[in-house]
């Protein structure tokens, strides 16, 4: 148990490092921004109660929100992807059920059911940060376009991630 | 009661989420009104510390193109000074000198964050007010406008750049002393936009575009770009002007802080007239 956590304590750091760090210093063309740091969310596992996966989704939101002087902006996207999360999950529930000790991997359910959960929830967090951030409709296809380009680049890194961290063979481990 | 209290514990997520919403977007809202939720931005200690030591990283790399900059500048600022001009009339310099009366010092500063993607953007700079920073000061480098200090901490100050959207900056077409406003519409981190420009001038591209006598924050005839491309209105009697600004916000690493010391007369002297 003790060392569950602490594994996501590590995570929670590394994550948070690598997008204040070096992700958000990827400048493309002023549209690409990949927001990495949503995984930490993405990756708890699937027993954490609703409560505590808002207030991770919070402070990871306010770590960014820090570093990029977005005050607020990234936690509300957080928390409302956080509280979303237990939804989403319900949703796409197999028929037995979840094995509680378990977190939400590529190889422990499948690409396709890993790219629907994934997608939705990262769609719900980009969705609501671009448009918080640009605050108006009035720039609507330009704040969209800017969305959907960190959208595909955060959903890349995610797979990529995903492929890394895990092998297929003893999905078990997790 | 007792009914009330399960009722509320059966939306206990529900409400939870709420206040964590209601939490977010009053940081969201104090943002702006600066002194307010300031621990959350890139000036406090933990953020500006981890910047600088990430920063002085990265500014090897960049030693090169830094060198290149400063020598440049350094060549031009020998240049004007007294020692360089010959003394063709002796008598008007000094008269000159014991006229004017300094009105701006310059602090320079290293640029510890910054960036140029966002629709929203800021630098981080490591001078404080420990080192005379107050919020509201210019912020330029040799080639050109950055943006005005924003929040100050004890050793950081965070910037709002011209990639801005608050940022709206009085500006002038220097061929014609013709006056617009200078504002960036988000996209590319090279072009800005200047409106309301008058149409009975006849602009050409590659005129220069420097700040306006005007401004409560910069002072006149700082360089902020050239007119890379220009529209009328519908009405034909207003230019849109595209700006390429000639200062390079990609990569800045070391910027000056003007401190206007007439400012605080000009201010307290414009606030009695408006009270009367």
């Amino acid at each position: 148990m003790i060392s569950i956590i602490f594994k996501h304590i590590l995570r929670f750091v590394f994550l948070i490092a690598l997008q204040v760090l070096l992700l958000n210093n990827i400048q493309f063309s002023g549209y690409v921004n990949p927001y990495l740091y949503v995984f930490i969310i993405l990756m708890l596992p699937f027993a954490t109660p609703v409560w505590l996966v808002m207030l991770i989704s919070l402070l990871a939101g306010l770590l960014v929100d820090m570093f990029q002087n977005t005050a607020g902006m990234h936690a509300a996207a957080c928390v409302l992807m956080g509280y979303s999360r237990s939804f989403i999950l319900k949703l796409f529930s197999p028929r037995d059920g979840y094995a509680d000790s378990t977190e939400p991997t590529l190889h422990y359910l499948g690409a396709s059911w890993y790219f629907s959960y994934s997608f939705i929830l990262v769609f719900i967090h980009h969705f609501t940060y671009f448009f918080i951030e640009a605050f108006s409709f009035h720039e609507f296809l330009f704040t969209l376009t800017r969305m959907l380009f960190s959208l595909i680049f955060t959903m890349i890194l995610i797979f990529i991630s995903q492929m890394l961290i895990y092998k297929p063979k003893d999905s078990k481990r997790a | 009661m007792r009914n009330l209290f399960r009722l509320f514990w059966k939306y206990s997520n529900w409400v939870l989420f709420i206040l964590l919403e209601v939490f977010c977007f009053y940081l969201i809202f104090n943002n702006n009104s600066f002194q307010k939720a300031r621990w959350i931005n890139s000036s406090n200690t933990f953020a500006g510390n981890v910047f600088t030591t990430v920063n002085s990283i990265k500014e090897y790399f960049a030693l090169k193109e830094a060198n290149q900059l400063l020598s440049e500048e350094n060549a031009l600022l020998r240049s004007q000074s007294l020692g360089s001009y010959a003394k063709y009339i002796t008598t008007q310099t000094l008269v000159k000198d014991t006229f004017l009366k300094q009105q701006y010092t310059y602090i320079p500063a290293d640029v510890v964050n910054s960036s140029i993607n966002r629709r929203n953007n800021y630098l981080t700079l490591n001078r404080g007010y420990l080192q005379g920073i107050k919020s509201d000061m210019a912020v330029i480098t040799s080639n050109g406008i950055v943006g005005y200090t924003k929040d100050v901490s004890a050793n950081f100050c965070t910037v709002l750049s011209i990639l801005n959207k608050d940022a709206k900056i009085s500006a002038k077409i220097k061929r014609f002393d013709e006056l617009g406003s200078l504002i960036w519409e988000g996209g590319d981190y090279r072009y800005g936009l200047m409106q309301d420009v008058g149409t009975h001038i006849e602009l050409l591209r590659g005129d220069t575009i420097v700040t306006s006598n005007f401004s409560d924050i910069f002072p006149s005839n700082i360089m902020i770009g050239t007119v890379a491309s220009f529209t009328k209105s519908e009405r034909g009697d207003f230019f849109t002007i595209k700006v390429k600004y000639s200062c390079n916000l990609k990569n800045i690493t070391h910027v000056y802080l003007v401190n206007d010391i007439l400012r605080p007369e000009k201010k307290i002297l414009e606030e009695r007239s408006q009270h009367d």
